[in-house]
């Protein structure tokens, strides 16, 4: 089977929902193991990632949590397969650049995806939509149990997991959660925010992670410090951050509606005018709109259009989903133009922004999900 | 510091054998010393923003080789990983500073793999039981020292060692 049909369609997955879904895109707990007496991947030579491949990919998959799971080496994907698991956020960026002796292991749900000769010999993660980080991290807690029953972990008692890089010694564990935050950036308060969460020593990132940009106003933050804690606590710490910046992102879009709605629905407007009828769009744009769409749906500007229809959208105009739909291989700019006739399409059946004046205090603004 | 007069803002750390010993210069001193190496704190300013760099930094003369893969400090500074798990002992004390500077504490406190629990709870039933013995020896209580025996025993049999011959 391959990866395309394995992976579930991006209109189900824009169909999956989670607590606070409509700020929270999704949660994420990875973990970082390493096996005793192999050198970490980045530095072992490639006969050694192979051997401890082999090691691991039937450990991994011999789990009752991965029964069914597709499992592959790296180097069988290609290129275009791996470009489609990072953007739908399954593998790192470093990872699809792998080949022999990586691979990837990944539930039917793709809500556990375990890679394997990452930057360690195992980084494993348990995925969910909306803020479910104590699921989340309740999940690879029993796949790492599990897994340590059947591999030798580099482990040391005073220093922990030990991991190639001193930045995940310890737990090595990274949560995370994906944000929407259209109101806090119109607003021009996110980089307050982005402050203020860098103090309490986590980490913001853009959209595909480390080093990236925040395209589609769509924030990833994380804790930083993985030693000298224990696993809940970090958890429990970023769920009350998150929890504080949707209530900053909610208050923000109800300021912006209170003070300056014509502001607010003037980007909405646009950004439907444009998606709506344009007939070249690169993808950057496509996402930056698109959030501003997202934020009118939340906002009750689009009565026909689902959120759900945004985020598949989301998803599939993106350059290797597209790029997918075509047999020919497309040029940057031949893109552009087939995601604005996709576009163009999709959201032909939505009928424009149609602005409310602000809503009452409690009104619909603040139904919480 | 060296000149025990300006803020000491060079910090070197030599390996001599298998001793490192750390040095804090100003940068008065350090040009008259001659330690003047820019390049050497890369690393961990790429991997922090900044400060941390300076206890893991040059190293004179030999340079100090990890023996379970053969990774140097030079390779830390290009990479930012380390080579394996064997590492974490051989670049220890350079290390120790980088871990305060970007954890919240330098000891793991979280998740042990369950094998290496039992066996640490079972060591810790094992100390705490020799214990009691000695007291009960020590008061006479030759009952109470019988039946700690027996448990001890069991709790070594737990470990997989064989019971150790009794004094």
């Amino acid at each position: 089977m391959t990866i395309h049909e394995f992976l579930s369609p991006p209109v189900e997955t824009a169909r999956r929902t989670g607590p606070h879904d409509r700020i929270v895109m999704s949660s994420r707990v990875r973990l970082a193991r390493n096996l005793r007496g192999l050198a970490f991947p980045g530095w072992a030579k490639k006969l050694e990632r192979v051997k401890a491949l082999d090691v691991i990919r039937p450990a991994v998959e011999s789990l009752p949590q991965l029964a069914g799971a597709f499992s592959e080496t790296m180097d069988n994907l290609g290129g275009l397969d791996k470009q489609i698991l990072v953007e739908r956020h399954l593998i790192s960026r470093e990872h699809a650049a792998k080949s022999a002796g990586s691979g990837l292991v990944l539930n039917k749900e793709e809500s556990l995806c375990v890679m394997i000769n990452e930057e360690d010999h195992l980084r494993m993660q348990a995925l969910r939509p909306g803020l479910q980080l104590k699921q989340a991290w309740l999940a690879i807690d029993q796949v790492d149990s599990e897994l340590e029953r059947r591999l030798e972990y580099a482990f040391s008692s005073d220093l922990g997991y030990l991991t190639a890089c001193p930045t995940n010694l310890g737990t090595g564990i990274r949560v995370s959660a994906m944000l929407h935050l259209p109101g806090l950036v119109l607003a021009e308060q996110i980089n307050q925010i982005i402050q203020s969460v860098n103090k309490l020593g986590l980490a913001v990132r853009g959209l595909y992670g480390e080093g990236t940009e925040a395209l589609g106003n769509v924030f990833q933050v994380s804790n930083q410090m993985t030693l000298g804690e224990v696993e809940t606590d970090i958890v429990e710490r970023l769920n009350k951050v998150l929890l504080q910046i949707i209530e900053h992102e909610e208050n923000a879009r109800a300021t912006l509606l209170e003070k300056k709605p014509k502001v607010v629905f003037n980007h909405i407007g646009r950004a439907y005018g444009i998606l709506a009828n344009a007939h070249s769009i690169s993808s950057k744009e496509t996402m930056n709109l698109l959030s501003l769409m997202r934020l009118g749906i939340d906002l009750g500007e689009f009565p026909t259009a689902e959120r759900a229809l945004v985020d598949e959208l989301f998803i599939i105009t993106q350059p290797a989903h597209l790029q997918r739909q075509f047999t020919e291989k497309l040029v940057a700019e031949e893109r552009d133009l087939l995601r604005a006739d996709m576009l163009r399409e999709r959201l032909r059946g939505v009928s424009r922004p149609n602005p409310k004046p602000p809503a009452p205090p409690d009104g619909s603004l603040d139904k919480r999900n | 510091m060296f000149c025990k007069q300006n803020p000491a803002k060079v910090h070197l750390t030599q390996i001599v054998g298998d001793k490192m010993q750390k040095v804090d210069l100003c940068e008065e001193c350090a040009r008259q010393k001659g330690v003047n190496d820019p390049n050497s704190f890369s690393l961990a300013d790429l991997l922090l923003g900044l400060g941390a760099s300076q206890d893991i930094a040059p190293t004179g003369g030999e340079e100090l080789r990890c023996p379970g893969c053969g990774f140097t400090q030079a390779d830390f500074k290009k990479a930012g990983r380390l080579g394996c798990a064997q590492c974490y002992n051989t670049f220890a004390e350079g290390l120790e500073t980088l871990l305060k500077s970007m954890h919240k504490g330098t000891r793991h406190v979280g998740k042990v793999p369950a094998a290496l629990r039992r066996s640490r709870d079972l060591q810790d039933r094992l100390k705490h039981l020799q214990k009691k013995l000695d007291k009960a020896v020590t008061a006479e209580d030759f009952e109470q020292a019988a039946h700690l025996r027996d448990e001890i025993k069991v709790t070594r049999e737990q470990m997989g060692q064989a019971p150790l011959a009794e004094k």
